[in-house]
Formats: C-alpha cells, sequence, structure tokens
C-alpha cells in the first residue's frame, strides 16, 4: 500500500471509477444528450481528484481549478445543449450515428 | 471513523448512479441519476474539507447545469433509446479494453503520492475568495466571465429559431 | 622617354581608333542619313588610315629599339585594373608587337584601309552603308585585338569578335533568306572549331602555368621530354588548336562555310574572307611555332590537312560558274598553301604567303566587285564575256592579280609560293610538294579560265544588258591599283627573314633546288595556255570533256558532298536529341516525375480518407486510443 493519506487513496479510486464509467458511457450510449451526461461525468471524477490532491498538498491551488472547470462545464454545456436543439430542428432525431455529414 | 463509512456510503451511491446515468435506457433517468451522483459527490467534496466547492457543486452543477439538462429532455421530447444493433458490439468491446487500460494506467500515475498531508487545511469561503481575487488568479477569474458570456450569446444565437 | 611615353600608348591607340569608328557610327550615324551622303564612310576610311599610320610609326620605331625576338610586350597603362584576375589565374590586358604582329597590323589597317576606301564607291547607294561601315570598323578593331593580343585569352576575344563581325556582315543584307543562313552557317562552324581553341588553350594553361604568349614560346622546350613527338600534351595542345585554326581558316572539314560567305557584299569576302580573318588561323599556328615545332605529328597533321584541302578546293573551283564562288574556293586553296608551309616548319614562308594573298586575293575580289557592279548585280561567268573592252581599268588590275596568283615571276604570289615548294622539298616532303605542284598548275589554270570567261570572247548577258555595261568610280579604281601595285612588287619584300626571329628555329637555307623557279613557272604558264586553248580557242572543249567525265563533274559540283553530308549529320543529331531529350527527359523523367508524385500523393488521400468516417463515436474512440497510447509511452519511457 503507498503511503499517503488513506482518504486519498479511495478518493482517487473513487475518480478512476467514475472516469472509467463515464468513457464506457461515451461509447455505448447512442443519445447525444445522454452522452454529455456521460462527458459531465468524467469531469466531475475529475473534479473529485483536484480536491482530494488539493487537501493532501495543502494548498488550494486544486480547489481554485476546480472551480473553473465548473465554469467551463457549465459554459460548455449551454452551447452544446444549444447545438444539439439546432441539430434536431434539422434532422428530428437524437441519434448520434445519424450525424454523419462529415464522411468521406 | 465516521468520516470513512459517510466516504464509503456516499463513494457506493455515487458509483451505483453513475451505472445507472450509462445503463438506463431512458434519458430522463439517466439524469436523475446523475443529479444522485453529483449530490453524492459534493458530499464527499464536504468531507473532504472544502465546503466551498461542495456547496458550489449542488448550486451549479446539480442546480443549474441539470436543470438545463432537463429542460432539453423536455423541450425535445426524448424516448427511449432502441436496442443496438450486433455491429455495435464491436466497437463497446474495443471501448470498454481501452477504458480498462486508461484507467489502469491514470491509477498507476495517480497512487505514487508519497508526501504526508499538512495536519491543517483551511479551504473556506474566506480563504478561496483572498486566492481567487488575489493578483494570481484575478485575470483568469474576470475572464472566465467574458466566457460564459459568449457561451451565453452563442446558445442563444444557435438555439434560435430563424425567422 | 618622352617618345618612348608615346610607344607605351600607341598599340592602344591603333586599337581604339576603329573601336571608336564603330561606337560613333553605331550611335550616332543615322543622323545625317540623306541619299548621298557619304560623311559616314569618310569617317571610317579616316579611322583606319590613321591607325595605318600609327602602325607604321610603331613598326618603324620597334625596329630601332628592339633586337630579340621577344618584341615589345605593352600593358595597358590607364585602366585600374587587370583584366581577369581569379586566384591564382591572372590574364593581364598586354599587347605584343613584334615583328609578326607588325607585318599583320600593316597588312589588317592598310589592306584595310584600300578596301574602306573601295566600299565607299561599292555601297555608295546601299540603304544601310552606315551600318555596314561601322561593321567593317569593328571588324578592323577585332582583328587587330586578335594579332596584337599579348596572350591567347586576348587573342580569342578578337578571334571571337571578327566571327561575330563575319556573321553580321555576311547576313548584310539581312531580308535575304540565303544571306542570314549563310551568316548562321559561317558562325556555327566557327563556333565548332572553337571549342577545338578552348580545349586547347585549357591544356596549354595545365601545361605552361600561363597563356602569354611570350612565355609559351620562350617555355616551350622546357617540356617533359616524353611530351615532344610522342603523343603529349605539346601535340594534344597543337592538334586542338589546330581545330580551331580550321574552322576560322576554312581548311577541311570546317570549310563548308567560305564559299556561302560570299552572299556577303564583295569588299566583305576581300576584306574578311581573303586578306585578314581567314588568316587568323595561320596567323594562331604561326605565332605558336615554337609549340609545333616540337610535335612532329602535329605538324604532319597540319600539312596534310593543309595539302589536302589546298587541292581538293582547287578542284572544286574547277567547275564553279559563280565569280566569287571560284575566288572562294581559290581562297580555301591558297589558305591550304599556308597551313602546307607551316606544316613543313617553314613558318616565315606561311607568313610571307599570307602577306602577299592578302594583296592579290583582296585585289581579285574588289575587280569581281568591279565586275558586279558593271554587269548591275551579274555574278554568273556564263552571262559575262568581252568585258575587257569595256572596263578597262578593271580588266588590267585584274589581270596582274591573275598572274599574281599563278605565279608567273616576278609577281608577288611567285616568290610566295616558291618558297613554300621548296620548303617542302627541304623538308623531305616529296608527296606534298606533288600536292603542291599539282594545286599550282589548277591554281593557274581556274584563275586563267575566270579570267577568260569573263573578259575575252563575246558578250553573253545579252542585248539589254549590254549598253549599260560601265567602269566602276574611281574610289573603287583607285584601290584596285594599289593593290595591283603591291601584288607587282610585294614579292620583294623580305618578310621571311624579317619574321624569323619570332619562331625561334634555325634559319634554312635558301638556295636549294635552283630548278624550282623555273619549273614552278613553267607548270603555270602552262595552266594558263591550257585554259586559254580551252575558253577561247576551242570553246566547245570544256562541254565534250565534262560530258565524258560525267561523274567525276558531278562530284565536284556537289564540292564532294560535304555539305549533304553535314546536312544529314544535323538532321539526325537535333532529330535524337529532340527525342530523348524532348519525349523521354522531359516528358518521361521531369513530367512524370510530377505527375507521378500527385498520383502518388492522390493514392494516399484515398487511404487516409477513409478515417473520415462521420461518426463521433469512431473519432471519441481515436482520441481514447491516442491518451492511451501517450500515457503508456509516458509511463514506461
Amino acid at each position: 500500500m503507498p503511503s499517503g493519506p488513506p482518504f486519498l487513496n479511495h478518493a482517487v479510486l473513487l475518480s478512476l471509477g467514475l472516469f472509467g464509467i463515464g468513457v464506457l458511457g461515451v461509447f455505448l450510449r447512442r443519445n447525444v444528450i445522454t452522452l454529455f451526461m456521460c462527458v459531465e461525468l468524467m469531469l466531475n471524477a475529475v473534479n473529485l481528484a483536484f480536491v482530494a490532491f488539493s487537501r493532501a498538498a495543502g494548498t488550494l491551488d486544486g480547489q481554485v481549478l476546480v472551480f473553473f472547470v465548473m465554469v467551463v462545464a457549465a459554459a460548455e454545456a449551454a452551447v452544446g445543449l444549444a447545438i444539439v436543439i439546432a441539430i434536431h430542428r434539422h434532422r428530428d432525431t437524437l441519434d448520434v450515428d445519424a450525424f454523419n455529414l462529415m464522411k468521406w | 471513523m465516521i468520516d470513512a463509512i459517510l466516504f464509503y456510503v456516499f463513494a457506493a451511491v455515487a458509483l451505483g448512479s453513475a451505472l445507472v446515468v450509462v445503463g438506463q435506457r431512458n434519458p430522463l433517468y439517466s439524469a436523475f441519476a446523475l443529479i444522485v451522483t453529483l449530490c453524492s459527490l459534493s458530499a464527499i467534496y464536504g468531507l473532504l474539507g472544502s465546503p466551498f466547492i461542495a456547496v458550489l457543486q449542488v448550486v451549479v452543477y446539480a442546480g443549474a447545469i441539470m436543470v438545463l439538462f432537463l429542460f432539453v429532455l423536455m423541450l425535445l421530447n426524448v424516448q427511449p433509446e432502441s436496442q443496438e444493433e450486433g455491429s455495435w458490439r464491436a466497437l463497446a468491446g474495443t471501448a470498454l479494453a481501452l477504458a480498462v487500460l486508461l484507467v489502469l494506467q491514470v491509477g498507476t500515475v495517480l497512487l505514487h503520492w508519497h508526501r504526508p498531508a499538512p495536519p491543517e487545511f483551511d479551504a473556506s469561503t474566506r480563504k478561496m475568495a483572498e486566492i481567487l481575487f488575489s493578483p494570481r488568479f484575478l485575470y483568469v477569474f474576470e475572464a472566465t466571465s467574458i466566457l460564459i458570456l459568449a457561451a451565453l450569446v452563442g446558445a442563444v444565437a444557435l438555439a434560435k429559431k430563424d425567422p | 622617354m618622352f617618345e618612348d611615353r608615346i610607344l607605351n600608348v600607341v598599340p592602344f591607340m591603333i586599337l581604339l581608333l576603329p573601336l571608336a569608328g564603330f561606337v560613333v557610327l553605331a550611335l550616332l550615324g543615322d543622323i545625317r542619313k540623306g541619299k548621298e551622303e557619304t560623311g559616314a564612310g569618310v569617317m571610317a576610311c579616316t579611322t583606319v588610315l590613321l591607325a595605318f599610320a600609327l602602325s607604321a610609326w610603331a613598326v618603324i620605331r620597334l625596329q630601332g629599339l628592339v633586337g630579340g625576338p621577344s618584341g615589345l610586350r605593352f600593358s595597358q597603362p590607364y585602366l585600374g585594373f587587370e583584366w581577369i584576375e581569379a586566384g591564382g589565374f591572372r590574364v593581364p590586358l598586354s599587347l605584343l608587337l613584334d615583328p609578326l604582329s607588325s607585318v599583320m597590323i600593316l597588312v589588317v589597317t592598310g589592306v584595310g584601309f584600300l578596301i574602306h576606301v573601295y566600299s565607299l564607291g561599292y555601297m555608295a547607294h546601299d540603304e544601310d552603308r552606315v551600318r555596314y561601315f561601322s561593321y567593317l570598323n569593328l571588324f578592323t578593331f577585332f582583328m587587330l585585338l586578335l594579332v596584337l593580343g599579348g596572350s591567347l585569352p586576348l587573342m580569342f576575344v578578337g578571334w571571337e569578335g571578327v566571327g561575330l563581325c563575319s556573321y553580321l556582315l555576311i547576313g548584310f543584307w539581312f531580308r535575304r533568306k540565303s544571306a542570314t543562313d549563310a551568316g548562321m552557317k559561317a558562325f556555327i562552324v566557327n563556333r565548332v572549331g572553337d571549342v577545338g581553341l578552348l580545349l586547347g588553350m585549357i591544356l596549354a594553361y595545365h601545361a605552361f602555368g600561363s597563356l602569354d604568349l611570350v612565355t609559351i614560346a620562350d617555355n616551350a622546350g622546357a617540356l617533359a621530354p616524353e611530351a615532344r613527338g610522342e603523343f603529349g600534351s605539346v601535340t594534344l595542345v597543337c592538334l586542338l588548336l589546330f581545330v580551331g585554326a580550321c574552322g576560322k581558316s576554312a581548311q577541311i572539314p570546317l570549310h563548308v562555310w567560305l564559299p556561302d560567305a560570299m552572299e556577303g557584299p564583295t569588299p566583305v569576302s576581300a576584306l574578311i574572307h581573303a586578306a585578314t580573318m581567314v588568316t587568323a588561323g595561320v596567323y594562331l599556328v604561326a605565332r605558336l611555332a615554337p609549340l609545333f615545332h616540337l610535335s612532329a605529328g602535329a605538324l604532319t597533321v597540319v600539312a596534310v590537312i593543309g595539302g589536302a584541302t589546298a587541292l581538293m578546293a582547287a578542284t572544286v573551283a574547277l567547275v564553279q560558274t559563280d565569280i566569287k564562288k571560284v575566288l572562294a574556293y581559290s581562297t580555301v586553296s591558297q589558305l591550304g598553301y599556308m597551313f602546307l608551309a607551316c606544316g613543313v616548319g617553314a613558318f616565315g614562308v606561311a607568313i610571307f604567303h599570307l602577306f602577299t594573298h592578302a594583296f592579290f586575293k583582296a585585289l581579285l575580289f574588289l575587280g569581281a566587285g568591279s565586275v558586279i557592279h558593271a554587269l548591275s548585280g551579274e555574278q554568273d561567268m556564263r552571262s559575262m564575256g568581252g568585258l575587257r573592252t569595256k572596263i578597262p581599268w578593271t580588266f588590267w588590275t585584274f589581270v596582274v592579280g591573275s598572274l599574281a596568283i599563278a605565279g608567273i615571276p616576278p609577281l608577288a604570289g611567285f616568290f610566295s609560293k616558291d618558297e613554300i615548294l621548296r620548303g617542302a622539298l627541304q623538308a623531305g616532303k616529296t608527296g606534298l610538294f606533288a600536292l603542291g605542284f599539282l594545286t599550282a598548275f589548277l591554281t593557274a589554270f581556274y584563275m586563267a579560265r575566270l579570267l577568260f570567261l569573263t573578259f575575252f570572247g563575246s558578250f553573253r548577258g545579252g542585248p539589254a544588258a549590254e549598253p549599260h555595261v560601265h567602269e566602276s568610280p574611281w574610289t573603287m579604281r583607285g584601290p584596285l591599283v594599289l593593290l595591283a601595285v603591291g601584288s607587282a612588287v610585294g614579292g620583294f619584300v623580305a618578310v621571311p627573314e624579317l619574321i624569323e626571329p619570332v619562331f625561334r628555329l634555325a634559319p634554312a637555307g635558301h638556295h636549294y633546288a635552283p630548278w624550282l623557279p623555273w619549273v614552278a613557272s613553267l607548270n603555270a604558264v602552262v595552266g594558263i595556255t591550257a585554259a586559254y586553248y580551252a575558253y577561247v580557242l576551242y570553246p566547245e572543249l570544256p562541254a565534250r570533256v565534262s560530258g565524258a567525265m560525267r561523274p567525276l563533274l558531278r562530284l565536284l559540283e556537289a564540292k564532294y558532298h560535304f555539305d549533304d553530308a553535314y546536312n544529314w549529320l544535323v538532321d539526325r543529331l537535333v532529330g535524337e536529341s529532340e527525342t530523348l531529350l524532348w519525349k523521354r527527359i522531359d516528358g518521361g523523367l521531369i513530367d512524370g516525375a510530377v505527375n507521378r508524385g500527385a498520383q502518388l500523393v492522390g493514392a494516399l488521400g484515398q487511404k487516409v480518407r477513409l478515417a473520415q468516417t462521420g461518426y463521433v463515436r469512431s473519432y471519441a474512440l481515436l482520441i481514447l486510443g491516442g491518451a492511451v497510447a501517450l500515457l503508456g509511452y509516458l509511463l514506461w519511457s
């Protein structure tokens, strides 16, 4: 067992688990909104890791970064969902495999 | 002691609802499960001594972002997904393998932490404010407001109906 | 001291006078161009006359100042730079005035002046006469540079320059395609010879470390023994330089341009293709006599080619009907004589023949020009005849020239030809002697033929042309007379003795074979008499003889098929290279490389575009894969 605060290991493991689940979700889901939600899940896993390491290192830099990650995630979610709405207006489907106009 | 138990409980909840997010056919149920995950994560943040982030998680993530998701889901009247075709099984298999690999790799990196934690740790809101408004992060802080403005304008422009 | 300073400048002045003439005429000549304006011509004549005067003065002073073979070397005094200076290779702008170049500059400026004066009359009605005189002056400048140059590169500048002027003047009436073709032919054939000359120069520099003429002459003997006589660098240098001389002096196989060069105005033929430019090759060989003398092989080649050319050209001259073509082939033949003389070691005699030939060949050409002028442009001898009473001045000067070239004593040609034949005998080359002897007979014969066809008998040019036959103006008759005088007495100038020291050879005796002058003169008389029989007494004879010898006649008329062979060769060369270069190299290699490169890119693109599936999830998969690979690399390195 590596040395260090015990909570760190558990938190990091949890973070890894959530991240892996998120990655799986990105590949397994077809609905584009669900895809977004899995991306949010991955972001949160990363946030958790940042907070845990911030606590372990004793500095607040990690927490500040989490703050900014959240801001960016919010902006990204807003814009992404707006795009989804626009696409849905044209294609009337939310299947991510249907958006293949960029195919060669 | 209590902390450890609470941690395990919330961790389990988070993992469980994450699985629901990924596995559930109906997107609405996935969204709700994600809210649960976010809230349990918030509790864990609190356990880790970061009250500011914990509250922020609930207010911004669970409260604003997920509400936005729910709005859009309702607006578009999404239906539960149909069964995946067989040809995507290969993709899923590869994805699974790669996900495992990634997790292992990242884990290897993350778990080699050797420094002991300092005894006292102050992550209160006051402290956070002092850092955020210090010269070190002030510009970034103000820039994010511009970022949000841009996102706002962009979202409105993108989602507008063409007259 | 004062005079020495003058002497230092004079050779350059000699050069620069005609050059200045050219520049003025080229730039300003158009200003006063009236119908009968003669200013340009007079100016051109003046520059050459002044150059002649300066040359004469310089030569006389030279006789007093120096006694050695090196002559005087003049470096340019006023310009601030050497001519060529590249690393260890230095070529200064130096002129060389010694007995050999003295003879040459006197001939060039003297005969040149007379021809300039003649041109005043001949070209009086030509619209482009300003351009003509500017070219003539330019030519004079380059020719003087050629013979005054103190180093091979400087001589080469003059060499190329006279080639250029020859091209310009042959193609003077450029609106005529035959003239421009002839000009190009002359230049291109010259160029072929120049390749040899350049290679020879390079090799000479490699062997001697210098291209200065005096240095080469002095050090010729200092070469390693294994290069003497055997096929060593000396022989190679001589042969290569001789190739260049063949090109310029129209020897086999590069003689084909000279007859065609008759397209130019007749004074041009007289000056360039008789008296001066074509003799540049002989001058080159004579100048490097110390070098040639070391290589028996090179000398043999020179003599054989000279003799063969002399005979071949004489035979072709027999069947020509154009008056200028006869003279052109005669020039080729006489040049062959000069090279024959060089080849048997009699370099001084070769220059002597060059000297006398300048007089009588220029005379003959100018006389022919006078005839042509009299007949308003007719050049075919079959339309001439009986002109001796109509244009007496032309006739009598022409007689002098013909007798001179035939070798009748005491005219100039007799002495120089006699010396050449004697030189051949002295060297033990009886074969060459026989060649020369036979050629002398033919020379007398065809010149007499020309004389009789043109001036004797009855006029065959038709009744319409007969009343217009008129004698030439004084500007044309004057030079004819002066040249006739020169052809008559020029033989008494002891040219070989004067320039012997330049060659650094042991002098030869002159009393060998006392029977030779008599036999040679008899030879010439027999030739003239034979022509008299054939063309005056029994005019049907030539037709009967040629009828009996039809194949030989055809061969001669085709000029031994040299032109045909060259045309075929060039066609093949151009055709093959066109196929090779155009289709295979440009089309196949270059275009092919570019095209195949583009095709390669296209093919690659076809393969790579398959990655653009359009599906978000496959892109995501690629991202994930990339992240995994990167992390793996970072972790395990």
